[in-house]
């Protein structure tokens, strides 16, 4: 399978335009390649340990904090035939993403949301990675992907209701192959390889991509996946998004090795990317989903990024890690690379980010509306959906309270509601 | 009309047959169900006839098998997943009941995902631990999940068929010591619903409730009592949830008295909900309370000693003079 063939069958993904780039490239000092549909290549997992001299961990990258384009003579065809307007489609992606995700974190300060998990900082990876996928592909997200689902085509404000309250999912995932969001640390991972097992079953030209953090590798179920996932061969990739964080807890509470080399252990390949750099997530992230389709079976791939916000909404980021941390990972941030390297190469102009501000306001506003005029749900629908061929007790609880409802319905004014029957 | 005379183990072999000719959507997936056959040859040739992408060996993780085939449910598959035994199923547990019994509520309906998991329970065999439990409670607890447990060959065919027929989540528990009795199959018969009881023996001083492996015991029991005057109805529950309390109802108002017999302890057990729920239907119908006979609040004991663990005849009795006496 080659690049082309694919870009030819992804009109939305970032590379299938005819008008190429044309970015100037430097030379990388990192020759990470794994080999396109290869087993895990050599130069990938070069650095032993994960660290290079500098002290950075060896990873793939294609665009360096600075937004100079460099070369990779494994990934770089992958992106290839990027033109100017995919870059503008994937900054413009990354920008939306963490508009709405800002007023997300707004609208729970206000009261109108009871929870939020952030993604901020996050936005290369989940753009990257979501922009790779073609239709027909499937996603299993976990709780955070909120910068995949825009990619997918869902509608931002889907995903707000089950975090203020009103339901607990409340997209179709039938719609635009992304399934609704697992709260439970890594049990989607098994759902997407054994959906995965059906779509090479069914003989399908499509893959899956299952997303984690690095919380989630140390999980039972992910390792599962991994076997199970290896073993049947199955079309997935598992995108893990290593944050640096599980709430508290650094990386090194989950593993005493980088990530990445836990696929090895499972015969399939690992390769760690720059999770800050859009260019190298959407590269790595085709070449994993390219080989899946064409039956070379999983791969894993970490991100390496930073949570820069608070685990959710709840959480108390002060209480266990240093603010410099922050700050050197504000260095590396995902859209002002993007920005430097589109600006650099004279892709975009001031009437581009004006337009994308005023764009990203407009959404703003149409969030805050939306949430805003989400009706609570009716008590009754407590006992709708618990199954689907029904249940006899379901039937006689929701009788029961009906009735118990109805009695109220003379009742004198109510003190706690003003009168107001819901 | 086709009457076969079948194990019960035979009769859900030629279940998950008929289910496999019928649908390419269906799979049998578990551990050594292939080439194997099952430990108790459940899915005996039934690798050789379908082939390895339909009867599946997976990797021993139970967790990674609930969780598959919840992915492969998404993908529009039938999986019917076997759990080796009853103590085996707890590292699926997370998956059954954190995701198997709540993605349809989740979605809003919007997803079905119609997974039967197979589950071989109960003692008798002489087995060493975790190979005896009866775990029933821990899945009719949870709502989004439906449970239910053959005694015969014949409800074993046809209700294995109504759960990969169903579009929800179906427990389905095998009560593993029967699985040598014969008893005879109608394949072509037309049967009832899943969820109905069965009064499987007539009487008019006790009702003895049971499900499972204890519907036999409690046949010998009502037998037993015959002989000494004593009229037991005996009603086979089949369906722990959702439980068919018409049916049990109607027997305890026509003897005044209730005996709630199961393998499981007793403490929460599915007897604890019957009898609540039969003393707030009936309360002027009982002549006494409601008594249970089951397992004790202890571990599963080692098989030297489980034949006072678990209700027999005798105890069953006992129980029954002690309601005959109020």
């Amino acid at each position: 399978m080659t690049v082309e063939s694919t870009a030819a069958r992804t009109p939305r993904s970032a590379g299938s335009g005819s008008k190429r780039a044309g970015a100037k490239t430097v030379s990388a000092k990192k020759d990470s390649a794994p080999g396109r549909g290869t087993p895990r290549g050599k130069s990938a997992a070069r650095g032993k340990g994960g660290a290079a001299s500098s002290g950075e961990p060896e990873l793939v990258q294609l665009l360096t904090p600075e937004g100079v384009r460099v070369e990779n003579a494994a990934y770089d065809s992958y992106v290839a035939d990027i033109t100017p307007d995919d870059l503008r489609s994937l900054y413009r992606d990354m920008v939306i993403t963490r508009r709405f995700d800002a007023e997300a974190v707004t609208l729970q300060r206000q009261g109108e949301l009871g929870l939020w998990p952030s993604l901020l900082g996050q936005e290369a990876a989940q753009v990257g990675s979501g922009r790779a996928t073609r239709e027909g592909d499937h996603v299993f997200p976990t709780y955070r992907e909120h910068g995949v689902a825009w990619c997918k085509g869902v509608d931002p404000t889907l995903l707000l209701g089950m975090f203020r309250g009103v339901n607990n999912g409340g997209w179709d995932p039938n719609t635009n192959g992304f399934q609704l969001y697992t709260i439970v640390i890594g049990s989607q991972t098994l759902h997407a390889t054994g959906y995965a097992m059906g779509v090479a079953y069914d003989g399908a030209d499509s893959a899956v991509i299952a997303y984690l953090g690095d919380g989630a590798t140390s999980q039972g179920d992910v390792a599962e996946a991994f076997t199970f996932s290896a073993v049947y061969n199955a079309p997935v990739v598992f995108f893990c998004q290593n944050n640096q964080w599980a709430i508290s807890e650094p990386t090194e509470k989950q593993s005493r090795v980088p990530l990445y080399q836990r696929a090895q252990g499972y015969g399939f390949p690992g390769v760690r990317v720059d999770g800050n750099d859009v260019l190298a997530c959407l590269a790595v992230t085709k070449w994993a989903l390219e080989r899946a389709r064409a039956g070379e079976g999983p791969a894993l791939i970490e991100a390496f990024t930073y949570r820069m916000g608070a685990h959710t909404t709840s959480d108390d980021p002060t209480r266990y890690r240093r603010d410099e941390e922050r700050e050197a990972w504000e260095a590396k941030d995902p859209i002002a690379r993007l920005r430097a390297f589109l600006e650099s190469e004279g892709h975009a102009d001031e009437g581009f980010f004006a337009e994308l501000e005023a764009e990203s306001e407009t959404l703003g506003k149409r969030v805050r509306d939306v949430v805003r005029s989400m009706p609570d749900p009716e008590p009754m629908s407590i006992f709708e959906n618990v199954y689907a061929d029904g249940h006899a007790l379901v039937d006689e609880e929701r009788a029961e309270f009906a009735a118990y409802e109805a009695s109220f319905a003379d009742a004198p004014v109510d003190a706690v509601t003003g009168g107001e029957v819901k | 009309m086709t009457v076969k005379k079948l194990p019960l183990a035979k009769a859900i072999n030629e279940s998950l047959r008929t289910a496999l000719e019928a649908d390419p959507k269906v799979l049998v997936m578990g551990e050594d169900v292939g080439k194997l056959g099952g430990v108790f040859r459940v899915t005996d040739g039934l690798q050789k006839d379908f082939g390895e992408d339909r009867v599946i060996d997976t990797p021993l993780a139970e967790s990674g098998i609930v969780g598959t085939a919840i992915g492969l449910a998404l993908r529009g598959y039938r999986p019917v997943v076997e759990i080796q035994f009853d103590g085996f199923v707890f590292p699926a547990y997370d998956q059954i009941v954190t995701q198997l019994a709540k993605m349809h509520a989740r979605a809003l309906g919007k997803i079905k995902v119609p997974v039967v998991i197979r589950i071989p329970y109960g003692g008798g065999i002489g087995a060493v631990e975790h190979h005896s439990e009866s775990p029933e409670a821990l899945f009719a607890h949870v709502a989004g999940l439906k449970v239910v447990t053959p005694s015969n060959s014949s409800d074993a065919y046809w209700m294995l068929q109504q759960a990969i027929q169903s579009d929800d989540p179906v427990i389905f528990f095998e009560p593993k010591r029967r699985y040598w009795d014969k008893g005879e199959v109608t394949t072509d018969a037309i049967p009832g619903p899943l969820h109905k009881a069965k009064t499987v023996r007539e009487g008019t001083d006790a009702t003895l409730v049971a499900y499972g492996p204890m519907v036999k015991t409690c046949l010998e029991a009502a037998a037993a009592a015959a002989e000494e005057g004593k009229s037991l109805e005996v009603v086979d529950l089949r369906s722990v949830s959702p439980i068919d309390f018409d049916t049990v109802q109607a027997s305890v108002e026509k003897t005044g008295r209730l005996v709630v017999v199961h393998e499981a302890p007793v403490f929460f057990g599915s007897g604890a909900e019957i009898a609540a729920r039969i003393t707030e239907r009936s309360f002027y119908h009982l002549e006494a309370p409601v008594l249970r006979v089951g397992g004790f609040h202890s571990p599963y004991p080692p098989a030297r000693v489980e034949e006072d663990y678990l209700p027999g005849l005798d105890r069953v009795l006992d129980a029954v003079d002690r309601s005959l006496a109020y």
